[in-house]
């Protein structure tokens, strides 16, 4: 396969002048920005929405009668069609506004979970959560006197759907799996877990934080109960994401924090619940990241994503081959299905070591557990070095990032 | 005897040599190089101070008052951070351990290029450094 010779449509340098911090030259070297998967990048649209608000309609929604309000109002309110219709949920009304994934995760179980899951009940997860998808599930089980199973994974790090039936047994109350791993890069068959779950009643949560930025969501399609991302992935500015809830769940769920819009009425004898997503969403929100996570949805719209997507299996391809040809390493998440993230480590060298020499030359990756500790310590390793792509970087950053890990290798794994 | 300070100053002296991070990188990893590595004895558990991203092992031992640290790490630039604090604090009395104020940390421009769990882990390693030696200190009164 002569992969140097891949040419797509997409224009990659044309791409990269709409992402300011693409041209930051840090210690005067050009930024390689390979730790897409922690963070992806701003467009310039996403920048100016969150300035214009703030420079020329800053003002709090559904509150005033004002012009300003009434703006902000109007510009808050139609990003939830715009995510409604970026993951094809049924209503507007299913999308819930939350600060990220991790609240989103922190939402289901304290609504959804506390009132459902009960002494002696499962909750079943997968081996390569991340910590934000096991941890609020262990604080329920704590609370209640229930369990968290796992779906076992295999040394590729797919998951092993052998014993999906006997997890899904009686006990077994609710199902949280992500959609594609970032620690490892791996696309699970979510659907196939929603299918053998539902054919059990039971409903499944599924993480999306890295899906969203990846591949099309269409979450009617896959019929999951929950989905959570988080705009910050999807080069929408942080501190907003969104849950998914199928409005049948929102209904029957219990309110998450109590305050301001959230409440129909409220009186000193009691208080009744606003209508979904309302009663979800207590407080003034978070107008302006809302507003900018809706540039974000509509810049996706703005090109060619297919395109784009080619973009991203061209660099995970080129680099994953270029790091077979050099014997210490050794890549972590070797899946049929992978998204555009390369977890390796390197024989004899600390993966610290290797991402601050990296860091020195201008490249960005991570290193260490990438808040998947199960994950490190299935494959016995304490960390890796993670590269992640997003269809802006290009293969010649692959080029330069090998050039410089074997400069790291000749340097630190003696 | 060198004092803390003086030593301290040299250090900012030789960094001062340097312009950039990336040089400053190689020169942290040229000294973790050279640093001894701990026998397997002294690598236990009791001896380690577990980080985010690697591991340490520290080890101090006394003679007449004065104080002599050994350590260790997975990660060649720790080991050069080690082997800096260890040129500062190894051979000096407890009382010039526990008193130490360390701004060469800072003045060689290090603290900037470490991120909070990194940072964590240096502050980590002066914090048993100086409980080793406030051991001492109790140990001799
Ligand atoms: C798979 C996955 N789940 C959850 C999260 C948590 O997302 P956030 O930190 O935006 O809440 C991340 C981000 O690191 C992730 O990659």
């Amino acid at each position: 396969m002569e992969l140097t010779s891949v040419k797509s449509t997409f224009d990659v340098t044309a791409i990269r002048k709409d992402f300011p911090v693409l041209s930051e030259m840090p210690y005067g070297k050009p930024l390689v920005y390979f730790d897409n998967a922690a963070t992806s990048q701003k467009p310039q649209v996403v920048i100016d929405a969150l300035v214009n608000y703030y420079s020329h309609y800053n003002a709090n929604v559904h509150r005033g009668v004002h012009f300003l309000s009434q703006k902000a109002s109007d510009a808050f309110d139609a990003v939830r069609e715009k995510v409604r219709s970026f993951i094809n949920a049924a209503t507007e009304r299913e999308i819930i506004f939350v600060r990220g994934t991790t609240e989103g995760v922190n939402l289901v179980a304290a609504t959804y979970g506390r009132k459902n899951i009960q002494q002696g009940d499962t909750i079943l997860v997968s081996a390569m959560e991340h910590h934000s998808n096991i941890v609020p599930w262990q604080m329920l089980c704590e609370e209640k006197g229930a369990r968290l199973n796992v779906i076992p994974m295999n040394e590729k790090g797919e998951l092993v759907l052998d014993s999906l039936e006997d997890l899904l047994n009686d006990n077994c109350k609710f199902v949280a799996v992500t959609h594609t791993a970032n620690s490892l890069g791996t696309i699970n068959p979510i659907k196939e877990i929603i299918a053998k779950a539902h054919s059990k009643n039971i409903p499944v949560l599924v993480d999306g934080a890295q899906a969203v930025a990846h591949d099309e969501v269409d979450v009617q399609d896959l019929d999951c109960d929950f989905f959570v991302f988080s705009a910050h992935k999807m080069l929408g500015p942080t501190g907003i994401g969104a849950v998914y809830g199928k409005l049948s769940l929102l209904e029957e769920m219990p309110p998450y924090h109590g305050g301001g819009e959230m409440i129909k009425s409220v009186s000193f004898k009691g208080t009744t619940w606003n209508e979904v997503p309302y009663k979800f969403e207590a407080g003034t929100p978070n107008i302006a990241d809302v507003i900018a996570m809706g540039a974000a949805i509509d810049y996706w719209y703005s090109f060619d994503r297919a395109a784009a997507h080619q973009q991203e299996i061209d660099l995970l391809n080129y680099c994953t081959s270029k790091l077979a040809d050099i014997p210490s390493v050794r890549i972590i998440g070797t899946a049929k299905n992978k998204a555009a993230v390369i977890s390796f480590v390197i024989d004899k060298a600390n993966a610290m070591d290797v991402g601050m020499f990296l860091d020195t030359k201008g490249i960005a990756v991570r290193t260490g557990q990438h808040c998947a500790e199960p994950v490190m310590d299935w494959f016995g390793i304490p960390g890796t070095i993670r590269a992640s792509f997003m269809f802006y970087n290009t293969l010649e950053e692959v080029d330069y990032f090998i050039e410089q890990l074997k400069k790291a290798i000749q340097l630190l794994a003696v | 005897m060198r004092t803390i300070a003086e030593i301290e100053n040299e250090i900012i002296d030789d960094f001062a040599l340097f312009d950039t991070w990336e040089e400053k990188y190689q020169y942290i990893i040229e000294i973790g190089q050279k640093l001894k590595p701990l026998a397997a004895e002294f690598k236990t558990d009791d001896n380690k101070i577990k980080g985010c991203q690697s591991s340490v092992w520290l080890t101090a031992s006394e003679n007449n008052g004065i104080i002599e640290f050994s350590a260790d790490s997975d990660s060649v630039f720790v080991k050069g951070e080690i082997a800096l604090l260890m040129e500062v604090l190894s051979n000096q009395t407890p009382d010039a351990i526990v008193n130490a104020e360390l701004g060469f940390i800072d003045q060689i421009g290090l603290r900037s290029h470490m991120a909070q769990t990194r940072a964590n882990g240096l502050a980590a390693m002066i914090k048993q450094m100086k409980l080793y030696a406030v051991g001492f200190q109790h140990k001799n009164v």
